[in-house]
């Protein structure tokens, strides 16, 4: 069993990805296979990327057991207005500063969904979003 | 293809990474958006970009690419390259507009990964 829990600071654009890689590392060193782990990492960095872009800051969690590996992200708001909106692909509304750095293609949520055996969020305006996400092990 | 084919087809200045040249990439991404990078991207590509800051060394790591391709000329910042050279990834600048390297690398033999998002059978490689 492994649990690790990152803080990640919004805005902090200099940093981005920096968990995710840790978390990819810490997963090829318990063996995960391949394509698990690329599942993985693409979706963590993307909810990694939603924190730094679009809330006042937040957690991931991780934890693995010999079943599944589950990601849990949980920020301090604003929350999502319109959670199917923002589901689909192409809808964003990140800033110009985000999409200067390449990011905000609305493909964030949508690609966890994807990559991800099960999906979880919820959303409440002023108190913030919450993400469950969960790959099997091979 | 090899990325060093891939360097003479695009006429291309290696910028970091010449060990890993042999490498064999099959599908190649244009985009200036890591999103949808991490959308799109299969096993084994390369991917062509305009944008020159240290998210496209992070999001090549995430996904194992082999190499990046900066366009329309552009150079990343040193500490950008000395990222991607610590990673061992292939990246490269070339004096050309990202549809005429596409062209190119399509004329070469390269081909796109699908527009479809992979099966969970291919995504698994």
């Amino acid at each position: 069993m492994v649990r690790a829990e990152y803080e990640i600071a919004s805005g902090a654009y200099d940093c981005a990805g920096e968990v995710s890689s840790d978390i990819k590392r810490q997963l090829k060193q318990l063996g995960i296979d391949a394509g698990t782990l690329r599942r993985v990492a693409v979706s963590s960095y993307e909810m990694e990327m939603n924190i730094i872009i679009h809330s006042l800051g937040g957690v991931i969690n991780l934890t693995v057991d010999n079943e599944w590996i589950t990601l849990f992200s949980k920020d301090r708001g604003p929350g999502i207005p319109d959670v199917e909106l923002a589901m689909r692909e192409g809808f964003s509304t990140a800033g110009e500063d985000a999409r200067n750095m390449g990011f905000g293609a609305g493909m964030g949520l949508p690609n966890m969904k994807r990559n991800a055996d099960t999906f979880n969020i919820f959303s409440q305006m002023e108190e913030g979003t919450r993400i469950t996400i969960t790959f099997r092990v091979i | 293809m090899t990325i060093a084919e891939i360097v003479k087809c695009l006429d291309a200045r290696v910028l970091c990474g010449e060990e890993n040249l042999g490498q064999r990439v099959t599908s190649a991404c244009c985009s200036d958006l890591m999103s949808d990078a991490l959308a799109f991207i299969h096993e084994n590509a390369m991917l062509l970009t305009g944008i020159t800051n240290a998210h496209v060394v992070r999001t090549a790591g995430i996904l194992d690419l082999k190499c990046v391709a900066f366009v329309r000329g552009k150079v990343p910042p040193p500490d950008v390259i000395g990222m991607a050279r610590e990673a061992g990834l292939v990246t490269m600048t070339v004096n050309k507009t990202m549809f005429t390297c596409a062209g190119l690398l399509y004329e070469g033999g390269l081909r796109g990964a699908p527009m479809c998002w992979p099966s969970r059978d291919e995504a698994a490689g």
